[in-house]
């Protein structure tokens, strides 16, 4: 093996990232551990917070601000909503203060830095797939029947991921050097909570131009996407599945790009 | 050629940008401030730190090289670079074979996980895959000597437990080529010596490659042949072992051993003040090293507002095992006359030849007749006693707390 000064651009070895798998989970499982322990309820946080934050969506924009949710019962109208939009902003905060948070592994041990965020990730999926079988039971509880095109779900989850880690990616790599990212980002995935589909529809956006403007942001067409495909109900654009998609995945490859470039200096400056 | 070659440093050097004048933007808003201020500048102004020039050595297959030099003389940079933590700015280097790097003893611990937890986590993270772990697992713990509290969260280990667990760990990492950091520094004094006779056999049976860096020089001695002393981020010598830290002990004889309080933090009580502590070697200059047949003086500056009955000023000092070795005061020069306001020095002279190789702490109090005065200082000293001529073929320490020089007599009897 052969260590020398970095050149500008370096591909990303994902043979290196394999040979790692076993840190990668054992990352994950580490995340999963710490979260819940000394808790009394455990692993039933991963129920209650959806289910809680489902119910304050629906008194607050079911029952009081009356917003539009198809012919879908509000209250798994929220909840797919939030379960999706919970996977997103998980992601998003853990992988982007993966590296800061393990400051001391990085500027003490060496292991493919990507393996950090990625592991934010993996975690953050295992939570995802047990509040999803708890909006399973939920589903039948209101007697909603997915349709066949359920199936697609795991499509739109996908491209979801992908642009949550390229977004932490991202933020994980510019905070190590500005703390900043920590305080901003928390206030800026509010703003996109309001201004992605979760406890409304498309439907109530203008047509023309505001949905236009709207659509902007990748997350409304993954979002709309996902409950299209959980509820069987309203279409998806191909023109706006193209460019959610286009977008994630240019999202996803900057974000890595920016984290190799940055990634030499890690461990002098974090 | 390569074929016993494990380690191929060629010309490495490390730069880092240090802000002068200004200070380095931490926030975007500052980074935005100063662009703002001048958008086509580069950026700031900076000079160049060098931390590593121009570093060129091998090391053979099985080979064990030491690695010496003062706080900031590079050699931990130099340990981040062969263990790819940090890139180096320039050079080469060529590794044949697996890496294994301990540069801090548990590195990934969690307090929140069980022993037993941090042992598959801490072993994933230097490197070992799960099935190894699994496997090594029972002499992992017996070596641990915790077996007890395996499934104990270690935030309720004692920082001994914590040690040992995770250099345990390391202990059981099976690369060709083993760079260890000063983490020998920690532990009880048995344990390293469980640790260092570990890493001996890893070299001597095993022909594994191993770079050490320690301001220990007994371990440096008892484990290198060769060794390398570094200073202000260049290589100064690259030869035998009791070469080098005869030259590093030399240097560092230079540097003061002594400790000033500044005056708000001094140790007061009652009108008493520590001002400073020191070590004399037998020239009677302040160092942190002296060697085992000289003489040395403990000083201990104080500073009194008003006279005291009955005061006493002395010492407490400790090896790094943590036995007390002795403890005085200048009761008997001082008779049981008081002191009035001044400032004063109490000197406590040691001969030669009473002390054994190792590193001593001390502590320091002074106490007056119905508790006008008392205080106690934690350790804020210490020194180490060398064998500076020591012989290559005598590495080994000699067992006990005293090295006095004894008479023997032969004989025959009839």
């Amino acid at each position: 093996m052969r260590i020398r000064p970095p050149r500008r651009w370096e591909a990303v070895d994902l043979r290196v990232i394999w040979h790692y798998r076993d840190l990668l989970v054992a990352f994950a499982v580490r995340d999963i551990k710490l979260r819940y322990r000394q808790t009394l309820l455990g692993v039933i946080w991963v129920l209650i917070q959806p289910l809680m934050a489902a119910g304050i969506f629906s008194f607050v924009f079911g029952r009081i601000a009356k917003l539009d949710s198809g012919n879908i019962p509000y209250f798994p109208f929220a909840y797919t909503g939030l379960l999706a939009w919970n996977l997103f902003s998980s992601t998003v905060l853990k992988s982007a203060g993966s590296l800061v948070g393990n400051a001391s592994l990085v500027s003490k041990v060496f292991f493919p830095r990507l393996l950090l965020p990625f592991s934010g990730a993996v975690s953050t999926l295992v939570d995802f797939a047990i509040a999803a079988a708890a909006g399973c039971v939920l589903l039948l509880a209101y007697q909603v029947t997915p349709g066949f095109s359920i199936v697609l779900a795991p499509f739109w989850l996908l491209f979801l991921v992908l642009f949550a880690l390229g977004i932490g990616m991202f933020c994980a790599a510019l905070a190590v050097r500005f703390r900043d990212v920590n305080h901003i980002l928390p206030v800026l995935l509010q703003l996109m909570l309001y201004g992605s589909p979760v406890a409304y529809t498309l439907a109530i956006i203008p047509p023309g131009l505001p949905m236009l403007l709207y659509k902007l942001n990748p997350m409304a067409t993954l979002l709309h996407g996902f409950r299209v495909a959980i509820f069987g109900e309203g279409y998806v654009g191909f023109p706006s599945t193209i460019y959610a998609i286009t977008a994630s995945l240019l999202m996803f490859v900057i974000g890595m790009i920016f984290f190799r470039r940055m990634e030499r200096q890690f461990a002098d400056v974090i | 050629m390569s074929s016993d070659l494990a380690i191929s440093v060629r010309g490495v050097g490390k730069t880092f940008q240090v802000a002068t004048t200004q200070h380095r933007p931490t926030t975007l808003g500052e980074l935005l401030m100063q662009k703002l201020k001048n958008p086509f500048g580069s950026s700031q102004p900076t000079h160049q730190f060098e931390a590593l020039e121009d570093v060129s050595f091998e090391v053979k297959r099985g080979e064990v090289l030491g690695i010496v030099g003062r706080n900031g003389a590079g050699k931990s940079t130099l340990l981040k670079i062969l263990s790819r933590i940090t890139p180096p700015t320039r050079g080469e280097i060529d590794i044949y074979g697996r890496v294994g790097a301990l540069l801090e003893v548990g590195t990934g611990f969690h307090p929140e996980l069980t022993g037993r937890e941090n042992i598959f986590l801490n072993g994933t993270i230097l490197g070992m895959r799960k099935t190894e772990i699994q496997k090594r697992f029972d002499e992992i713990v017996a070596f641990s000597e915790v077996e007890e509290f395996l499934d104990t969260p270690v935030k309720r280990y004692s920082s001994g437990m914590y040690v040992r667990l995770a250099f345990a760990v390391a202990a059981h990492l099976e690369p060709e080529i083993l760079i260890v950091d000063e983490v020998l520094a920690v532990g009880d004094a048995s344990f390293q010596k469980k640790c260092l006779g570990k890493m001996g056999d890893a070299s001597r049976n095993e022909g594994r490659t191993v770079l050490f860096v320690s301001h220990n020089m007994a371990a440096m001695r008892a484990l290198c042949s060769r060794a390398i002393l570094m200073d202000a981020g260049r290589m100064m010598i690259d030869g035998d072992v009791s070469a080098v830290t005869k030259s590093y002990l030399k240097n560092e004889k230079s540097a003061p051993a002594m400790f000033t309080w500044e005056d708000q933090e001094a140790p007061s009580h009652g009108g008493f003040a520590f001002r400073r502590v020191s070590i004399l070697n037998g020239l009677g200059e302040s160092s942190a090293t002296v060697s085992h047949d000289e003489s040395f003086t403990v000083c201990i500056e104080y500073e009194m507002d008003s006279a005291a009955a009955g005061i006493r000023v002395g010492f407490l000092i400790q090896n790094s095992e943590g036995i007390d070795i002795c403890g005085s005061n200048d009761v008997h020069a001082s008779g049981s006359q008081s002191r009035g306001a001044n400032r004063y020095v109490s000197r406590c002279r040691f001969p030669g030849y009473l002390l054994n190789e190792g590193r001593y702490q001390l502590q320091f109090g002074a106490d007056a007749l119905h508790g006008k005065i008392y205080i106690r200082t934690p350790f804020c000293l210490s020194f180490s006693v060398e064998d500076t001529e020591r012989h290559s073929d005598s590495r080994h320490l000699l067992p006990g707390v005293l090295r006095p020089l004894l008479e023997w007599g032969i004989e025959p009897r009839n």
